[in-house]
C-alpha cells in the first residue's frame, strides 16, 4: 500500500481506514443487482411530469387563477346582477364607482360592471373558438400533409405559402365587410386565414416525427397508419399544440378587441372588451376612469394567458424533464 | 445568391397576383352598392355604373382592372369622386409610413437592446425586470397603450402634445404607442434565442480560441441570435402597419387608416380595392425585404438545401 | 521519462456543478501530468467525468454552475484554477488548443471558415491579415485540407464532417500550440476518416512536438495512439499506466470489463461479448466505496464501505481497487474470457 487515509477534499464523509483490515472482507460478494441500476430520481409519466413543473410555476398558475376567476366572474356576473347590461339611466351618466355600481356608469348610464363581463363573454369566447378552430383546422391539414406527403402535401404547401405571404388581418377585415358584423361571422372571418400558422407547424412537427427511428419501427412491425398516428405522433404533438393554443388565444382576444374598435367587429349594442375600450377612450379627456377599467381587464387576461402559455411551454420542454 | 433572389421575387409577385384576385371578387360579393345615396339622380347612378363598367361581366372587369393596375391606375374613388385612389394614398401615405418607420425602429433598436441586456445578465434583476417589461409589453394592445400614453404625458403631466403631426415633438406619442407592443416582443424572441446560443458547441469553441468576452457576444452569439428576429420581421412590420390603422385615428394623424377603414364602410370598391392591394403589396415588398436580408445574415439559406 | 518536460500536472482537482437537485461531483480528486511530446489517452463510459476533466483544464466548463471544490493545475508552472480571465485568454487558443467532439456543431454557421481558423491571433497586434492568412493557409494545407484557397473562403455547411474535424483540428493547431486536447475528435466521423485524422495527430506530434491528451471511449483510438492511458470512472481515475501496461496487464476489473466488451478482428463468429451490465453511478451521491463496487463481479465487502487505494505496479502502472491487497483473493484480469454462445445460462 502507497498511501494511508487519503483526504477527498469534496465534502464526501470519507470512512477512516483502519491499519489492519478483517479478512472477512475480503471475501468476493460479486455484483449487487439493486444497485447497479440505481437512480434516484423516481419515474414520471410525460403529462405527470409536465403537470407538475406547471404547479411548481408560480406565475404560470397564478395567471391560470385569474382566467378562472374572470370566466366565473363572466358566466355570473351578469346574471346576479340586477342591471341589464343595455340598460340605460340618463341619471347615472358618468357615475363614478359606488356600491350600487362597482365600476361606475357609462356616458348613456350603462352599469359598466355588467357590461365588462358580457364584454368578456364575448371576447373570451372569441378568443377562445377562434384559436381552437384554428388548431384542429390547422392540424388536421398539417397533420395529413406531413404524415402522408405526395401531390396533396405539394399542392396544399404551396397555398399556403402564398397565403402566408398576405396579411391576415386585411383579409380578415375584407371578410368581415363581406359576411356582417357579429360573434359568430368575426369567429369565421378569423378563421379563413388564422388556420396557416398551426398547418405549418404541425406539418412540419409531423414529418419529423415520421422520420423517428420508433415510428420507423411501428410502421416495420406492421402496425396500421391509424394506431401509429393515435399512438405516437398525437401524444408527442400534443404538448406543443397545447401551447401553441394557448399562445393564439391572446392573439385572437387582441384581433377581436382591435376589429371592434375600428368598427369592423362587434356592432353595438353588443359589447365586447374592444367596444368598451372604445367607448371609454372616446371620454378620455373628461372621464378617463372610463377606460382603465377596461384597459385592466384587457391586460391582465393577455398577461395570464401569455404566462400560462410560457408556463406550459416549459412544462412541456423535454430538455427541461427531472428539473425542478 | 441570384438565384434565391429570383426565387424569392417570383414567389412574391405569385402572391400578389394571388391577393388581387382574391380581394377583387371579395369584393363584389360585399353586399350593398357604392351608389345608395338617395339624393343621387338615377341617370347619373346610370352613368356612373356604365362609367365604372359594372354593367360588364366580372371576368371582364377583373381582366379591366388588372390591365389598369399596370399601368399604375386604381381609378377613382366613388366617394370623394373628384380624387383619384393614387391622389389619396399619395397624399396619406407618407404619414402613415413616417409613423411606421419611427415605430419600427424603435421597436427594432430598444427591442434588440432589452433582448442582449438581459440575456447577458440572466437571472439578475436586470433580467427579471426586462422580462416583465416585455411581458408586460405583449400584453397591452395598441389602442390602450395610445391612450395611456396621451392621458399620462399629454393630458396629466402636459409635457408632450396630445394630438396633430406638426414636428418632431408630435411624433413621439404616437410612434411610442405604436412601437410598445413590437418592442416586447422583439426583445423576447431576441433573449430566447441569445439564450439558446449561448449553449451552441461553437461558443464553447469560440472561448477555446482565447477570445474576449465583448467578441464572443458580439461575433458569434449576436450574429448567430439575431436570425429569429428576422424571420418574424414580416409579421412584426404588418403588425406595426395595421396599428397605424388605430393610432392614426387617436392621434388625429392624416394617415392612410382612417380612409381604408372608411372605405369598408362606405362600400367604395375602387378605394378598398386599391388601398387592400397597395398594403398588400407594401407587405410582400417588405417581406421579399426580409427573405433577402435573412440571405445576407445565414448563408445557409443562400445555397438552399 | 523523466527528462522530458513536464508540460501539465493536475493535482488532486475535485470539479463541480451546482444543480437544481444539488451538488453533482463530476471529477472527484483526479491527478496526473503531461510531458512534452507525450499522447496521454482517457477513456471511460459516458459521464464518468472525461469531458469535464479535459474541459476544466481550459476552464471552459461554464462557471458558475461549474466550480473547483479544490485541487491545483499547473500548466508551465502557472496554477490554471487561479488565472484571471485575461491570464486564461492569453493561454486558450495560443498555448492550449482544443477540438470538440461534434464537429458539425462546433464551428459558427455564420462565418467564413479562414476567418475562423485566424480568430486564434486577433490579439496579436503583431501580424499584419496577410500574415494571418498565410498562417491559415498553411495549417489547412497540413491537416489535408485540399484546396485550401477555395475553402478558405467558404462557410460550413459547404464542407463534409470530415472536412469540417480538419478545420476544427487547424484552428487547434494554427498557433502552434504545445498542447492540445482531443474530445473524442472522432466518436462522429466514419472509420476510414477517423483513421485519417489519428494519422494526421500522429503525424503533427512528430512535427511539432506537441503534447496531447485524447479523449475518448473507443480502446482502438487508445491502443492506437496513445502512450500512456489513464482509465476513468465516476469521476475517479480506476487505472493508469502505459498503454501496454493497461491493455496487457490489466490490474481493475473495470479496465478488464471495457475490453471485453469491444469486438475485435479477432472475435470469433460465435463468441459473445460480454458488456458490463448495469449503468455508472449517480454522482448526486456517489458511494462510499470504490464507485465500481456495484457492478463488478469481484466486488467484496470491503469495496462497499472503503475507497480502495492507489497501488503502484511499476513505475507508470498504478491502479485503485482492493483486489490488490494483500488480503484480497488472487485474480488474474489479464486473461480475456471468451464465452461461445449458448453457453450463457
Amino acid at each position: 500500500m502507497a498511501k494511508k487515509n487519503v483526504r477527498i477534499p469534496s465534502g464526501e464523509v470519507i470512512p477512516e481506514i483502519p491499519e489492519t483490515l478483517d479478512p472477512s472482507l475480503f471475501k468476493v460478494i460479486g455484483k449487487n443487482t439493486e444497485r447497479m441500476e440505481s437512480i434516484s430520481r423516481p419515474s414520471l409519466t410525460f403529462w405527470q411530469d409536465a403537470w407538475r413543473r406547471f404547479r411548481k410555476n408560480r406565475p404560470a398558475f397564478l395567471g391560470f387563477c385569474i382566467i378562472g376567476l374572470y370566466v366565473i366572474l363572466a358566466i355570473f356576473a351578469p346574471i346576479m346582477s340586477k342591471y341589464a347590461f343595455d340598460a340605460m339611466d340618463v341619471s347615472l351618466k358618468y357615475a363614478t364607482p359606488s356600491l350600487e355600481h362597482f365600476l361606475g356608469c357609462d356616458g348613456s348610464g350603462r352599469d359598466i360592471w355588467v357590461r365588462m363581463w358580457m364584454g368578456a363573454r364575448v371576447s373570451l369566447t372569441i378568443g377562445f373558438f377562434a384559436a381552437f378552430i384554428n388548431m384542429c383546422v390547422g392540424s388536421v391539414i398539417g397533420g395529413l400533409c406531413g404524415y402522408y406527403g405526395g401531390w396533396l402535401d405539394m399542392i396544399i404547401m404551396r397555398i399556403v405559402d402564398v397565403v402566408y405571404g398576405i396579411p391576415s388581418l386585411i383579409i380578415t377585415i375584407l371578410v368581415m365587410v363581406v359576411v356582417g358584423r357579429g360573434i359568430h361571422t368575426l369567429i369565421i372571418a378569423m378563421c379563413v386565414v388564422g388556420w396557416i400558422g398551426s398547418c405549418r407547424f404541425v406539418r412540419g412537427e409531423v414529418y419529423r416525427l415520421k422520420n423517428q427511428d420508433y415510428v420507423s419501427a411501428a410502421k416495420v412491425l406492421g402496425v396500421p397508419d391509424f394506431t401509429i398516428i393515435l399512438r405516437h405522433i398525437i401524444p408527442n404533438v400534443m404538448g406543443m399544440l397545447i401551447t401553441n393554443l394557448c399562445m393564439a388565444i391572446p392573439g385572437a382576444i387582441f384581433q377581436e378587441a382591435f376589429l371592434s374598435y375600428i368598427g369592423l367587429g362587434i356592432a353595438p349594442p353588443n359589447c365586447s372588451w374592444g367596444i368598451l375600450a372604445k367607448e371609454g377612450i372616446k371620454y378620455l379627456k373628461v372621464y378617463p376612469n372610463q377606460v382603465m377599467f377596461t384597459a385592466f381587464f384587457i391586460c391582465t387576461t393577455m398577461l395570464s394567458l401569455t404566462m400560462i402559455g410560457d408556463g406550459l411551454r416549459d412544462a412541456f420542454d423535454p430538455r427541461l424533464r427531472g428539473t425542478e | 445568391m441570384s438565384k434565391y433572389i429570383v426565387k424569392r421575387v417570383i414567389a412574391a409577385v405569385l402572391t400578389l397576383l394571388v391577393l388581387i384576385t382574391v380581394v377583387f371578387f371579395l369584393v363584389r360579393l360585399m353586399p350593398g352598392e357604392p351608389f345608395t345615396s338617395e339624393k343621387l339622380n338615377p341617370i347619373v347612378k346610370e352613368n356612373m355604373i356604365k362609367y365604372y363598367g359594372f354593367d360588364k361581366p366580372l371576368i371582364v372587369q377583373y381582366f379591366q382592372y388588372l390591365g389598369n393596375l399596370l399601368k399604375g391606375n386604381m381609378g377613382y374613388s366613388m366617394k370623394y369622386t373628384n380624387k383619384t385612389v393614387n391622389y389619396i394614398i399619395g397624399s396619406t401615405f407618407p404619414y402613415s409610413a413616417d409613423l411606421g418607420l419611427r415605430a419600427l425602429a424603435i421597436a427594432l433598436v430598444f427591442g434588440l437592446l432589452l433582448g442582449v441586456v438581459a440575456a447577458l445578465n440572466r437571472g439578475t434583476r436586470l433580467d427579471v425586470f426586462c422580462v416583465i417589461l416585455a411581458i408586460i409589453g405583449t400584453s397591452i394592445p395598441d389602442f390602450i397603450m395610445g391612450a395611456v400614453l396621451q392621458y399620462v404625458f399629454g393630458l396629466k403631466l402636459k409635457v408632450l402634445p396630445v394630438a396633430k403631426w406638426a414636428g418632431f415633438k408630435y411624433t413621439i406619442l404616437p410612434s411610442c404607442a405604436l412601437a410598445f407592443y413590437t418592442m416586447a416582443s422583439v426583445s423576447r424572441t431576441m433573449r430566447a434565442s441569445m439564450l439558446e446560443v449561448v449553449q451552441q458547441d461553437y461558443i464553447k469553441t469560440a472561448r477555446a480560441k482565447g477570445l474576449s468576452n465583448f467578441r464572443i457576444t458580439w461575433k458569434h452569439q449576436i450574429r448567430n441570435a439575431i436570425m429569429p428576429v428576422i424571420t418574424i420581421m414580416g409579421p412584426t412590420v404588418a403588425a406595426v402597419l395595421t396599428g397605424t390603422f388605430v393610432i392614426e385615428a387617436m392621434y388625429a394623424i392624416p394617415g392612410m387608416g382612417k380612409y381604408y377603414v372608411d372605405s369598408t364602410n362606405d362600400n367604395d370598391y375602387s378605394m378598398i380595392l386599391g388601398m387592400t392591394v397597395f398594403y398588400g403589396a407594401f407587405l410582400i415588398f417588405c417581406n421579399l425585404v426580409v427573405d433577402i436580408l435573412y440571405g445576407v445574415v445565414d448563408p445557409r439559406v443562400r445555397i438552399g438545401k | 521519462m523523466a527528462e522530458r518536460e513536464k508540460i501539465l500536472e493536475l493535482k488532486n482537482v475535485v470539479y463541480s456543478f451546482h444543480t437544481y437537485g444539488g451538488i453533482v461531483k463530476a471529477v472527484r480528486d483526479v491527478s496526473f501530468d503531461l510531458y512534452q511530446g507525450e499522447i496521454l489517452g482517457i477513456v471511460g463510459e459516458s459521464g464518468c467525468g472525461k469531458s469535464v476533466t479535459a474541459q476544466c483544464i481550459m476552464r471552459l466548463n461554464p462557471e458558475p454552475p461549474g466550480f473547483f471544490s479544490s485541487g491545483e493545475i499547473f500548466f508551465k508552472g502557472q496554477d490554471i484554477c487561479k488565472m484571471t480571465h485575461e491570464q486564461l485568454m492569453q493561454i486558450r487558443g495560443t498555448e492550449i488548443g482544443f477540438i470538440f467532439q461534434d464537429p458539425m456543431t462546433s464551428l459558427n454557421p455564420t462565418m467564413r471558415v479562414g476567418d475562423q481558423i485566424e480568430e486564434v491571433f486577433i490579439h496579436d497586434k503583431s501580424m499584419t491579415k496577410a500574415m494571418k492568412k498565410e498562417r491559415a493557409l498553411d495549417i489547412m494545407a497540413k491537416v489535408g485540407i485540399s484546396d485550401a484557397e477555395k475553402r478558405y473562403h467558404q462557410y460550413p455547411h459547404e464542407l463534409s464532417g470530415g472536412m469540417k474535424q480538419r478545420v476544427m483540428i487547424a484552428m487547434a493547431l494554427v498557433s502552434k500550440p504545445s498542447m492540445i486536447i482531443c474530445d473524442e475528435p472522432t466518436t462522429s466521423l466514419d472509420v476510414t476518416i477517423e483513421a485519417q485524422i489519428l494519422e494526421l495527430l500522429l503525424q503533427l506530434r512528430k512535427e511539432m512536438g506537441t503534447s496531447i491528451i485524447m479523449i475518448t471511449h473507443d480502446l482502438g483510438v487508445i491502443a492506437k495512439l496513445c502512450d500512456r492511458v489513464l482509465v476513468m470512472y465516476g469521476g475517479k481515475i480506476v487505472e493508469r499506466g502505459m498503454a501496454e501496461e493497461v491493455f496487457y496487464e490489466t490490474a481493475h476489473p473495470y479496465t478488464q470489463g471495457l475490453m471485453n466488451s469491444i469486438a475485435g478482428l479477432e472475435t470469433e463468429k460465435d463468441e459473445v461479448l460480454t458488456p458490463i451490465e448495469g449503468t455508472p453511478p449517480d454522482l448526486f451521491s456517489p458511494p462510499v466505496g470504490c464507485p465500481f463496487a456495484a457492478r463488478c463481479e469481484y466486488a467484496m465487502e470491503v469495496c462497499h464501505k472503503y475507497p480502495p487505494q492507489e497501488t503502484d505496479l511499476s513505475e507508470q502502472h498504478m491502479t485503485f481497487c482492493w483486489l490488490q491487497h494483500e488480503n484480497a483473493p488472487k485474480v488474474d484480469l489479464t486473461k480475456k474470457k471468451t464465452k461461445k454462445k449458448g453457453e450463457q445460462a
